[in-house]
């Protein structure tokens, strides 16, 4: 046993990097505002732009979308960070794990946007329209706001998943709370600082995870 | 400008979805103050050509005139020409995320401009006229159909038009709550409204329609007072019409 | 442009690239052989124990599934990879994301599950033991049967995730194909290896997602 909290929770090791990881602790939290941030807003953007119609647009957009969803985060993190420097784009490895991210989680929130608009009865665009207002209007004023309402849980749970992915940073080198950790554990030879970072994304990131859940039966209870 | 046109007037409307008729050439008008009841079997086209006279459904030739202007055409503001034409639905189409009187204030607010409390005041008597300013705050969730239609009617109403179309507004209500909004319909022509009113409330077209059409297979086929078409009818069609509903 | 072609998309690289990278594409799929069935198995008893009647064993299976939800697999892996070691606990990579990817995907597939199973109405429950059915013949042949179907676009959904959740394996140095492709990139110096192993995962993934799609505007309307 004590082997095991020598290993594990050594007071020494957790003591003399604890700081280092509560710095990674602000990076990550940083990183994961950022991207929500970025993600919903471009998503909801590009949803709003789909609903024109325009077929070239719809297209570019639906391609956009697919190939951010159906790629694994670490092979266009990988890519972009290893590969864009080959043709003089530099970027630091925050500011390529941000890129990413925010794209990736644009391209989900996208979808589940556009889900929740062609999922607003077609009479609310009749009714909005039969009063005058413009169809940009009609989407910004009838539309949108109760498809982002529709759409808050499943918005929530990607958002969750995808800023969960920030620890992918730890690949390239962004010193968020991983990239630290396993920084320390190499210096110290000791687990301590894993054990620490795992508590650290459970404190993070589990009232979001009981959120979640909270607003999926609530949502689901309003709609009934 | 004063003018002795028709407040609504249709010439000539056709409109076809894909292969299939559905108007055959409607001329039709409603006159200041004048309350004109549609009645027709389903498939007949009548809500069709309710929709067509804001262009929610593009006629394919034809013509209409608002207050003698007309809507039809390019370089039309159609927009504006929304403002001057209320609709009521079937199924209400309230904004749910919005408060009763959200769902008056909006178009007043983004179409028209108007101060957020010039719109609350004026959405505050539109919704009084319809016996609701207590409901002010209420969302549509929270209120009865018959309430919730009659909200509709206020938001009409609001934007003052010069004509309001009525597309089977009480056929989504239960039977107890069709009187409530039967009574606010009789209020609003009172206030001397031109409506088109799309409905399969004959008691009440009886009693408060100024002229009744029969429409069938895209095409009027007669139309009168009401006692010339339901005590009277000189069509075929509609004899056989009248006769079904009734029994 | 010319540069972009000759640092992504060079074929002579992505010829001399593939022998590795199929080899890393036997080893992708044979990672999710053998961790989306255990991932739907746990998922289903964690679902279970989530709906449970006892509080012990619900409060347990939610707390099991949150945990998991909670932390990033990546971290898992490490754990399990780097931190056991010291504790003279040496295990190989494939046993390492096989455990990590067991325990994150039984979390994600049983919040699915169990969503399912709180959609089945209660009265089937009824009919079904009214008919003298016992509680797992009930289980087994009325409620699972509809809950699955009812969350069928969400269970795919994560098993989409769980297949580009396979790439995490690289970091552990398990052969799959993102870590064949990365090992060609640091030979080559050029990225056209990792666009290569993007573009079989578009291959394998793209026709899943556009299905998905379909599934999510069909319920929606």
């Amino acid at each position: 046993m004590s082997s095991f909290s020598d290993t594990f929770l050594n007071m020494d090791v957790l003591a003399r990097y604890a700081p280092s990881i509560l710095k990674g602790v602000g990076v990550t939290i940083l990183l994961s505002v950022l991207i929500v941030l970025t993600g919903v807003v471009v998503g909801t953007l590009l949803a709003c732009l789909r609903s024109f119609r325009v077929r070239l647009l719809s297209f570019f957009i639906v391609v956009f979308a697919d190939i951010f969803r159906a790629l694994p985060p670490l092979v266009l993190i990988l890519l972009a960070f290893f590969g864009l420097p080959n043709i003089g784009v530099v970027l630091t490895s925050f500011t390529v794990l941000y890129l990413v991210l925010a794209l990736v989680l644009a391209a989900f929130a996208e979808e589940i946007v556009w889900a929740g608009i062609t999922a607003t009865p077609k009479g609310q665009w009749e009714a909005a329209r039969s009063t005058g207002l413009g169809y940009t209007q009609t989407l910004g004023y009838v539309v949108l706001p109760q498809a982002l309402r529709m759409v808050i849980p499943p918005l929530t749970n990607r958002a969750i998943a995808i800023t969960k992915m920030t620890a992918l940073g730890m690949v390239i080198g962004v010193p968020d709370i991983l990239g630290q950790a396993t920084t320390a554990q190499s210096f110290s030879a000791n687990a301590s600082p894993l054990t620490l970072a795992a508590v650290a994304y459970v404190v993070i990131f589990l009232p979001l995870v009981v959120l979640s859940r909270w607003l999926e039966t609530r949502f689901s209870r309003g709609a009934a | 400008m004063i003018t002795d046109r028709p407040t609504l007037e249709l010439r000539g409307l056709h409109k076809s979805f894909g292969a299939d008729p559905i108007l055959r050439g409607i001329d039709l008008s409603v006159a200041r103050g004048e309350m004109v009841f549609v009645l027709g079997p389903s498939g007949s086209g009548k809500s069709t050509m309710l929709r067509c006279c804001n262009r929610l459904e593009e006629p394919d030739s034809g013509e209409i005139f608002v207050e003698g202007k007309p809507i039809t055409g390019t370089g039309v503001d159609l927009n504006g020409m929304r403002q001057r034409i209320g609709m009521v639905f079937q199924s209400f189409n309230l904004y749910p995320h919005l408060t009763a009187l959200g769902n008056v204030t909006l178009a007043m607010r983004r179409v028209q401009k108007k101060p957020r409390a010039e719109a609350e005041t004026r959405a505050l008597d539109a919704l009084d006229r319809v016996g609701l300013k207590a409901k002010a705050d209420s969302y549509p969730a929270q209120l009865s159909g018959g309430q919730q239609q009659r909200v509709a009617i206020a938001r009409a109403m609001a934007l003052e038009p010069s004509v309001m179309l009525f597309d089977e507004p009480t056929s989504a209500l239960d039977p107890e709550l069709v009187g409530d909004v039967l009574a606010v319909m009789r209020e609003v022509r009172a206030e001397g409204m031109a409506m088109l009113v799309v409905s399969h409330e004959m008691k009440f077209a009886r009693e408060a329609a100024d002229r009744v059409v029969f429409v069938d297979g895209g095409v009027i086929v007669e139309q009168g007072t009401p006692e010339e078409v339901f005590e009277r009818p000189r069509e075929a069609r509609t004899r056989a019409f009248l006769g079904r509903i009734s029994e | 442009m010319d540069a972009i072609i000759q640092q992504f998309f060079n074929i002579d690289i992505m010829v001399q690239a593939w022998p590795l990278l199929l080899r890393g594409l036997g080893m992708t799929l044979l990672i999710c052989l053998v961790v989306i069935p255990m991932g739907l198995v746990g998922g289903l008893f964690a679902a279970l124990g989530s709906v449970s009647h006892l509080r012990g064993i619900r409060w347990a299976a939610i707390a099991f599934v949150d945990f998991f939800r909670a932390l990033p697999p990546l971290v898992l892996l490490i754990f399990l990879y780097a931190g056991l070691p010291f504790a003279g606990l040496r295990i190989s990579p494939f046993v390492a994301v096989v455990i990590g990817f067991f325990l994150n995907n039984s979390a994600y597939y049983a919040e699915i599950i169990r969503a399912g199973l709180l959609s089945v109405h209660k009265g089937q429950t009824e009919a079904a033991r009214s008919t003298g059915l016992s509680a797992g013949q009930t289980l087994i042949h009325v409620t699972l049967p509809q809950a699955l179907r009812n969350v069928l676009p969400d269970l795919l959904s994560n098993t989409v995730e769980v297949v580009k959740l396979t790439s995490l394996a690289s970091v552990v140095s398990l052969g799959e194909m993102l870590h064949q492709a990365g090992l060609a990139r640091s030979v080559t110096y050029n990225a056209s290896p990792i666009v290569l192993a993007g573009l079989i995962y578009l291959v394998l993934l793209w026709p899943l997602v556009r299905v998905i799609s379909r599934f999510e505007r069909r319920i929606a309307s």
